[in-house]
């Protein structure tokens, strides 16, 4: 059932979206080709801040690719009918996303060139080695589990396929949030909380992504989501954004109070300047108590874009909370000798500045061109439209062929 | 003073006076040169023949007196920037490499002031080879903590682990180097003891350089080494203890 | 400063042109050998294996701390650099002569010093 009968107006759209995704990806190529020529000269990070913006993209990807497969997850394997329609765009969503956070990951490397070794020198002890064995499972899984759930001789087996890929997920997740939580030696990150709040994060960053793609795609094809639907998702939301920020307040609680990271907590929420900034107004106003606001109060959250606005702001949150996890965790200095005063030649005892180069912002946004242009052309050829809809359409005027 | 390390310190010092006052202060290092050959007989013994593995009855440590370390002297930093041809220009420092960098201590309960040398501290167990994916952070028999950068991939995930900001990453392109010290863009690198001279029974540069005679350098399972007899006879720290980590550099003073 | 970039950039053109060249106009290597005597195994051997050697050293040197055997790559270099420029690259280089012709690139000289007897000023000006 492909959705063949598009207007020329339509059509041209949708090709000048696709040709506008494939501007950004290769410009953001080009970014990654300038990065390895130059060396990593040409970006704002350095030996202090030694992870950057491609950083806060790629996980950000990389931690809702795993998150936006929650819809499938709840459909095949908690039986609730309302979602497994949608369980397509959301393995699909979740594979492009994924593959768009490694390619920034991969391209930020020293020597990109070398992936070849990536591939066959493994560290069994590295959690980023582990990560190189979870991230082609997930590819494997989430393929495996489509092509049951999408063909229907294999059909019967979807719901198996559908917990090992929710399994895999929640390990992946882990995975990805471990490589934080390993860092024994930061104060930002030595904290075991890390790994399960990754995972709420991901619940509420990948339904923000699939409501947004959802909306965008209803709208293409001028359908509405029914109300029913539509409530259910944003309260599923609405859960998932009160639990993170939940998760975010025990750990800078249990910072302050049992890791006696005082001073690293004063500088986050305090006196760090844009970090402070983004923590309260990016994070906390725009990305939790904005979205809670337009998907509970009872006359905003029915009207047309408010789901939809919340969902955003979700996001920009999301990125606003890696940017001071990541970024402001490493500006503030390692504690290498605790209660005494330091100084040196290499930023000991002060607070480091990072500022962003074009390079690294365009490199990170190649990885979201990559994920919509991937999206928009996986959406259009396969038929990964929510299928409820698309049969209650074609019943009325019999405008999408089978 | 008559361990054959104090002999090594003393003949550095006193050629590095004499050779400071004929060649005038500002020289430098290399400057040097002509006195310390003799003492690289001193360390006999520890090369090892063509062919030899390095091995683990061997772990090769360092011992760093920071009451003799002044303050504002950075010639071990000078010394191991030479030898390892770390020549190159950067205009923001922080993208520079630092194997060794000197570290100002103040006491805010007493006012008591140190100065001492940071570097890789080459640990017993360290979070850099633990958290490599690769494996290219490596440590040798010998416990010399290395980056083998033939695999390295240049993630970093090595330089978040490091409690002591050890590691550092090649920015630009590089074309100095120095034949004995690869080293180039897109890989993570740091102190390697300069272990192309250890191999050959020399000590590293900055132990050599220090006017001071603070940093002892040795076998610490060597039970006659100067380092096993004063980490035998006099109370060190460790930097960062709580982490467990059991480190090859030691400090004494703080 | 902008020196150094142009001679980068220079470089960085003259190691991406030359293989471009090398296949346009096809001229075999005139591999000129510096040093009369013996290269660590027959020319045959050395043609067909140089790399596996290499790589091999280089894991024994890296790993293990071996050294002192032939394999070694500044002993390739000081034996294989040319008289006029030093260095086993550039034009008529004895490695990149090769490698342009076969049109292999190695990422080897980002790290190694391709010029024979770069004297450094060590603290100890270590001997050769
Ligand atoms: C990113 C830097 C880097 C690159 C690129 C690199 N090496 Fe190395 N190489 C090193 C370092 C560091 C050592 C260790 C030197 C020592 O300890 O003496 C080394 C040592 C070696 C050794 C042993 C020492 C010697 O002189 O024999 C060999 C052989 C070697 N490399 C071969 C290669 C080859 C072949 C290539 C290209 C395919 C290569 N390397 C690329 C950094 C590099
Ligand atoms: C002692 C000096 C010496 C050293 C060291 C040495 N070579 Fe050679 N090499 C020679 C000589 C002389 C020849 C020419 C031999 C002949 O034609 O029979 C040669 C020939 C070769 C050839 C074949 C060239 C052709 O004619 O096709 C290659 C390839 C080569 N060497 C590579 C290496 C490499 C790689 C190393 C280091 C691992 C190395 N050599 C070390 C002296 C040396
Ligand atoms: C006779 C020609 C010839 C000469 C001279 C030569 N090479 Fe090679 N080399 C080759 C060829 C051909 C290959 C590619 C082999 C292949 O792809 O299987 C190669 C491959 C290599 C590789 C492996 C590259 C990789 O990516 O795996 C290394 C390392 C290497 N050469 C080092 C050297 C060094 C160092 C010298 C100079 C001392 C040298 N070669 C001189 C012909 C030569």
């Amino acid at each position: 059932m492909h959705l063949e009968q598009h207007s020329r107006l339509e059509s041209g759209l949708f090709y000048a979206l696709v040709a506008a995704g494939g501007l950004v990806t290769a410009i953001g190529l080009g970014a990654a080709l300038f990065m390895e020529h130059s060396g990593h000269v040409v970006t704002g990070m350095n030996n202090q801040i030694v992870w950057g913006l491609p950083h806060v993209f790629a996980i950000f990807l990389i931690v809702a690719a795993s998150g936006v497969l929650n819809v499938a997850s709840i459909g095949s394997v908690f039986g609730k009918a309302m979602y497994k329609p949608r369980a397509p765009l959301s393995g699909l969503l979740a594979l492009v996303m994924l593959a768009a956070g490694l390619m920034v990951i991969m391209l930020d490397l020293g020597r990109a060139d070398r992936l070849v070794v990536a591939m066959t020198h493994f560290n069994p002890s590295s959690v980023f080695g582990w990560n190189v064995i979870l991230y082609p499972g997930f590819f494997a899984i989430v393929g495996l589990y489509l092509w049951m759930l999408m063909d229907r001789k294999m059909n019967p087996y979807y719901k198996p396929a559908g917990l090992a890929a929710f399994i895999w997920r929640l390990i992946l997740t882990t995975g990805t949030g471990s490589i934080f939580g390993f860092l024994v030696a930061r104060q930002a990150y030595q904290s075991a909380i890390i790994a399960p709040m990754f995972i709420i994060m991901s619940f509420a960053w990948g339904l923000a992504v699939f409501m947004l793609v959802q909306r965008a795609m209803y709208g293409w094809n001028d359908l509405t989501l029914d109300p029913a639907i539509r409530q259910r998702l944003k309260n599923l939301l609405g859960t998932f954004v009160a639990a993170v920020f939940y998760f975010v307040m025990i750990y800078h609680l249990t910072n302050i109070y049992f890791a006696k990271q005082t001073a690293f907590e004063a500088f986050i929420l305090l006196e760090g300047g844009i970090i402070t900034w983004m923590f309260w107004g990016g994070y906390v106003l725009i990305g939790t108590l904005l979205p809670l606001f337009l998907l509970y109060h009872p006359d905003i959250w029915p009207r047309p874009l408010a789901v939809c606005a919340a969902s955003i702001g979700v996001i920009v949150g999301a990125f606003c909370q890696l940017y001071v996890f990541i970024i402001g965790g490493q500006m503030f200095p390692l504690e290498i000798f605790p209660d005494m005063l330091v100084s040196s030649s290499f930023m000991d005892g002060q607070i480091d500045h990072y500022s962003p180069s074009m390079p690294e912002f365009l490199l990170g946004m190649g990885g979201i061109g990559l994920a919509f242009t991937a999206t928009a052309i996986g959406v259009r050829v396969l038929k990964f439209l929510p299928q409820d809809d698309i049969s209650k359409l074609k019943s009325a005027d019999g405008h999408l062929l089978d | 003073m008559n361990d054959p390390q104090d002999r090594i310190d003393n003949q550095s010092r006193r050629s590095f006076v004499g050779t400071a006052a004929a060649v005038g202060a500002g020289l430098g290092v290399a400057a040097l040169a002509p006195g310390l050959h003799l003492i690289e007989v001193s360390q006999a013994g520890t090369a090892r023949s063509p062919g030899e593995a390095a091995s683990n009855t061997v772990r090769w440590g360092m011992l760093i007196d920071t009451t003799k370390c002044a303050s504002g002297c950075d010639a071990c930093v000078k010394a191991c920037n030479t030898e390892n041809g770390i020549n190159e220009t950067i205009k923001d420092a922080r993208q520079g490499s630092q194997w060794i960098r000197k570290i100002e201590l103040k006491d805010p309960k007493n006012g008591r002031e140190h100065s001492l040398p940071m570097m890789c501290q080459h640990c017993a167990n360290p979070p850099c080879v633990d958290v490599c994916p690769t494996g290219a952070s490596m440590k040798r028999a010998d416990g010399i903590v290395l980056v083998d950068r033939h695999i390295c991939i240049g993630c970093r995930y090595c330089m978040m682990a490091c409690p002591y900001k050890a590691r550092s990453f090649v920015h630009q392109p590089l074309t100095e180097q120095n034949p004995e010290v690869p080293r180039g863009i897109g890989c993570v690198e740091s102190c390697t003891f300069c272990v192309h001279r250890v191999d050959k029974g020399q000590m590293p540069a900055c132990v050599e350089a220090c006017p001071e005679g603070a940093m002892t350098f040795g076998d610490l399972n060597d039970p006659a080494s100067a380092i096993a007899q004063r980490l035998a006879r006099e109370p060190s720290t460790q930097v960062r203890a709580d982490l467990k980590l059991n480190l090859g550099v030691r400090y004494q003073g703080i | 400063m902008t020196f150094m970039k142009q001679a980068l950039v220079g470089f960085a053109a003259v190691l991406l042109l030359a293989p471009a060249l090398a296949v346009a106009e096809a001229p075999k290597p005139a591999l000129k050998i510096e040093n009369p005597g013996q290269c660590i195994a027959p020319a045959e051997e050395m043609r067909r294996n140089h790399m596996e050697m290499l790589k091999h050293q280089r894991d024994r040197t890296m790993r293990q701390g071996i050294r002192g055997e032939k394999a070694s790559l500044n002993e390739c270099i000081s034996c294989h650099a040319s008289k006029s420029t030093g260095s086993v690259l550039g034009k008529g280089g004895f490695c990149q002569e090769c490698h342009s012709y076969a049109a292999v690139k190695l990422d080897c000289w980002d790290c190694h010093q391709p010029k024979a007897g770069q004297k450094h000023a060590g603290v100890a000006g270590v001997k050769e």
